[in-house]
Formats: C-alpha cells, structure tokens, sequence
C-alpha cells in the first residue's frame, strides 16, 4: 500500500493528460464534421425525411409556403401510384432498359478494358480516353447532336445504313425503335466508366496464372473465362450494382432526346415521377419516388445474394 | 509469333473502328458547328464544311448572352467544387483518424444515402429553395451541392491509407489537431483531392435538371440550361446555332478532362476496386 502511493499520482497525472486529449480529440472531431453536418442535415438528410412523410400526405403544390398543414392519406399515394397505368408502363420501360442496358454496357466495357489492358501495348492511352469521352460531354450536349444523327431522312445513321442497302427507321419517332435508341445512346455514354473500372480490377489478375494456363494449353477465349473471369469477379458485382442503380434512375435520356414519346414508349419511372411533380402533385411524386427506392435497395440486395452464393 | 502479330493487328483496327464511332457524334458536332443552315439541311449530309465559318459562335454570343451562362456555369463549378474539397475532407479526416461522440451513426447517414435517388430529395430541396427565398439565385444552384456523401467516401479511404503515426508525432511535436489536420495530412491528400475536385466539377458543369427547374430568369441560367432551353424553343431548327451550343458546353470539360486525365481515370480506378 504505502509502496503503491508514490506511483499513484504520476499514473492519475498520465491519465488526466489522456482524457484530456481525448477530450481535445473529440472536440476537433466534431469541429471538422460540423460544417459537412450543417449543409448535410439541410440540404439532404432533413429533404430525405421530409419527402418519406410527403408521400404519406396530399401535398400539392399550393401546400410548398405551408409544407406541413396537409392532410394525411397512409398508403393512398402509393396505391394510387400502383394502379397507374401509364405508372406501371413507365416502370417496365424502366426494367427493359435496365435488363437489357446493364449486360450490354458491361460487355462493352468489359470488352474495352480487356483489349486494352494486354491486348495493345500503344497508343493505349488514346483508345482508353476517347471511350472515356462520351462519360465527360453533358447531356444536354449530346442529346442535340443524336437527336441530329437519329433523324430518318437527313441523319448520319440512316445515310450510312443506306450505304450497304438498309431502309433505316424513323429511329426516335417509331415505337418499335424509341427504347432500342436510347438504350444504344446510354450504352455509348456509359460504357467507359464499366472500362476505366474494370481496368483497374484488371491489375489484380497476375499473370502468372495466364503464364500457367498457356502451358496446359489453354486458349485465350479459355483463359478469359476461367481466370480473367473469376477474379475479377468483386469488381463485376460493383459494376453491376453501380450500373444498375443508375440504369433504374433512367431519366435523362428520355427527357431530352424524346420526352417519354412517343406513346409513352421511352417513358421511363422517374421520368414520370417528375412530370407529376411538374402537375403539382408533391405527394404522388414523393411516392413514387421512394418506390423506386425500395426497388433499388431490392435489387441490389439481391445482386448481392446471387453473386455471393454462387 | 507470326499468328501474334496479325491478332494484334485486327485488334488494332477493330478498336481504331470503335474509337471512331464512339467519336463520331463529337467529330459532327464541330463540323457541324461551323456549317450554314442550308449545309446541314442538305441531303446526304456532307462530312467537311464547304465554307467554314464561325459564324454560328458569333451569334451564340452576341445574340444569347452565351457569355453570362459561361460565367455562370464556370463561377457555380468553381464554389461547388471548393465546398466538397474542404468540408468533404474535413469530415473523411475525422472519420478516418479521430474519434468522437456519434462517429459511427454520422458515417452511416451519410453512406446511407449514396443509393438515394436524386429525385427522393428533389421535390423537399426545392420547397426549401422556394421558402428560403432562394430560387431564382446561384445560391440555389450551389448550396444543395456544397457537400455529398461521395466526397466523404473518397477522402475517408484516402485518409484511411495514410499511416496514423504522423498524427502521434505531431501531437508529441504539440501541434493542435487542427494544426495536423491542416498542415500535415491535407497537404498529403494531394491526389485524391485531384479526383474528387475533377469529378465534382464535371459534375457540376453537366447538371442540368436542378437547374432547369431552379433557373428561371437568364441571370442564373447556366449552359446545359440555355442549351436545352435554345434546343426546344424558337431556334429549335438552327441547327448549326444548336451544335455550336453544344460545343460550347463539350469542349471547354473536354480541355479540363484532357489535362487532367492521368488523376481523373487513377481515381476512379481507386474508387472502384475498394
């Protein structure tokens, strides 16, 4: 006991001193989240919030000097949303485009990536950026210059396909062809994200492996699929994931190269969401909008499930 | 050996065709941009300009007030990108190195909502602009953006592979916290300060639904706006003004994205695999 008292207050000295940077640590923490918090809670967290309880409410756009002097309405806006027709057509373009839009734009990129990564020694760079590109131009940019491109009589596309005999569509004005040419157009855009990313879940297939498959004689279409493939399969679940979540938020293609025409053939759920939001009706559109959130979660838990288990 | 070369060689052109149609849509546009109406309207279109002029420029500028959305777009760009540089990093530091009260429910609010769609916030972030008495303003343009959840993400791994001994030793050097912050790991954060200020420019420069519905007068348009607004109003017909629109938005981010590239794809690359 009386050996023990001597030590005792350099060990309390030592412990206050922890606590107290402790203490500092924790107060500079905070310091430096604070600013990110403020605009955070603000602009995104409390807007999260406020429109889950929108969409329980008949908000409408009179309401937006008054947001919560609403009436409640439970799932009213949900169900209402639900046995929309024109909702329901809008959310199986959505699935067309997503079904057929993802495979296609990870096989581009995937395709890219792995020509570019051991195929080619030069000019890699250049292929590598010019597929890039299209990730970069705005929208709005591009979509003048399709809509240009596209156009049955005059444009680039059916000229060409005129030179080896075929009678081009009216690409963005025939029902039969409207999704097809977006999905073509969203592939185009996005396919150099899948390779950029791709190419670097590329590096971590050594190839010593290849080295090791080529002496047992295997073929480079073989070596693809059971080395390249397997390894690389974390970074195409995140492609997937990432991709999808994208592909089901399908938006902008539509709203500028067709406005979901014609006969609502390209309409696709968000597209539709903000028209309802542009009518006015705030709460339908929250709805709606979380709808597509719930289908995100689903899917990409899903994705999850199946690619792990297999 | 022989059979090596000529696979290589029809990989070579396959992917040379393939660069050549993903660049076509780009190589029209600035063709396109210096052709006459009576030129573009011609049937089989022609590839080069007859008489190549700048013509559709000049009255992009002089006629459009193309000048003031390029200010604009540029000046939104510029505050959007700073704001997720600082407070971005400042948070991804403390996520990654300190510890402090509601560490782990911050970061997974703020993850939580990477897979939100934009239109869930869309409708609430709008009402607010409105009753703050912000629409119609750049500030409307700037503050919804000031910070997002990818940023955090970014400089959170960045800091996470920095090792933690510099912050024992500047703590025994008796530097303050923000002092190591400031002056020991953000001057080290170098490269992936790059990618994230590249891709939050980029992305900023494109946006172009928010402020479509938030611009309403030309004071605050900014060029994705003006275009897609020229694109479906009266001049929608011109279509050399509209493809020389378009160059005005495309090349100026195709200059940035040039120079900056060798960053820009590393830390996507990054961002992908982790």
């Amino acid at each position: 006991m009386t050996a023990s008292a001597p030590a005792e207050a350099p060990r309390q000295a030592r412990s206050r001193s922890v606590s107290r940077r402790n203490a500092c640590e924790a107060r500079a923490g905070l310091l430096l989240a604070t600013p990110f918090l403020l605009l955070f809670s603000v602009f995104t967290a409390w807007p999260v919030l406020q429109s889950m309880f929108m969409s329980f409410t008949d908000t409408r756009i009179r309401d937006i000097r008054t947001p919560f002097a609403v009436n409640f309405v439970a799932f009213d806006n949900y169900a209402q949303a639900l046995s929309d027709p024109v909702f329901l057509r809008a959310a199986l373009n959505t699935a067309i485009f997503v079904v057929v839009g993802v495979p296609l734009t990870m096989a581009a990129g995937l395709a890219a990536a792995v020509a570019l990564d051991k195929g080619i020694t030069r000019f890699r760079g250049v292929f590598r950026m010019g597929f890039y590109t299209p990730v970069v131009t705005s929208i709005v940019a591009v979509a003048v210059v399709w809509r240009f491109l596209l156009e049955p009589d005059r444009g680039l596309v059916n000229n060409v396909l005129a030179w080896v005999g075929i009678d081009g569509p009216n690409w963005l004005g025939d029902t039969r062809t409207s999704l097809l040419s977006l999905i073509i157009m969203a592939v185009w855009r996005n396919f150099g994200t899948s390779m950029i990313i791709f190419l670097a879940g590329l590096q971590s297939v050594p190839w010593s492996l290849h080295e090791a498959a080529m002496l047992d004689g295997a073929s480079p279409w073989q070596r693809f699929w059971n080395v390249t493939l397997p390894i690389l399969r974390p970074t195409l679940l995140f492609v997937m994931v990432t991709t999808t979540i994208g592909y089901l938020q399908f938006f902008e293609e539509p709203f500028v190269m067709t406005q979901g025409g014609p006969l609502n053939s390209t309409l696709s759920a968000s597209m539709y969401t903000y028209q309802q939001f542009g009518f006015g009706n705030y709460g339908l559109a929250g709805a709606m909008a979380y709808l597509t959130f719930i289908v995100i979660v689903i899917v990409t838990i899903i994705q999850f499930r199946v690619t792990r288990e297999s | 050996m022989m059979q090596r070369t000529r696979a290589r060689l029809w990989l070579y052109i396959v992917l040379t065709i393939m660069l050549l149609v993903v660049m076509t849509p780009f190589i029209w546009m600035v063709l396109g941009s210096l052709k006459g109406q009576g030129e573009l309207l011609r049937v089989p279109p022609t590839w080069l300009p007859e008489n190549p002029s700048l013509d559709n420029f000049s009255r992009l500028f002089d006629r459009l007030t193309f000048g003031r959305y390029f200010f604009n777009s540029t000046f939104v760009a510029v505050c959007v990108t700073a704001g997720n540089l600082l407070f971005c990093s400042m948070l991804g530091y403390a996520l990654a190195h300190l510890n402090f009260p509601g560490k782990k429910i911050i970061f997974g609010a703020v993850m939580g909502t990477l897979m939100i769609p934009g239109l869930v916030v869309f409708i609430p972030q709008f009402v607010l602009v409105v009753n703050l008495g912000l629409a119609d303003s750049l500030a409307a343009l700037i503050l919804p953006f000031l910070v997002g959840p990818f940023g955090v993400f970014l400089m959170r791994q960045f800091f996470l592979g920095l090792p933690r001994d510099l912050l024992e030793a500047g703590r025994i050097d008796g530097a303050s916290e923000l002092g190591i912050f400031f002056r020991v790991y953000l001057p080290l954060a170098g490269p992936a300060m790059a990618t994230l200020g590249i891709l939050t420019f980029l992305a900023s420069w494109n946006n172009f639904l928010w402020p479509l519905v938030v611009a309403a007068t030309e004071r605050t348009y900014t060029l994705p706006v003006a275009l897609a607004l020229v694109s479906t109003g009266q001049n929608q017909t011109d279509y050399g003004l509209l493809l020389a629109g378009a160059c005005v938005v495309v090349l100026p981010i195709l200059l940035v994205f040039l120079f900056f590239q060798r960053f820009f794809i590393e830390g996507i690359a990054s961002t992908g695999i982790k």
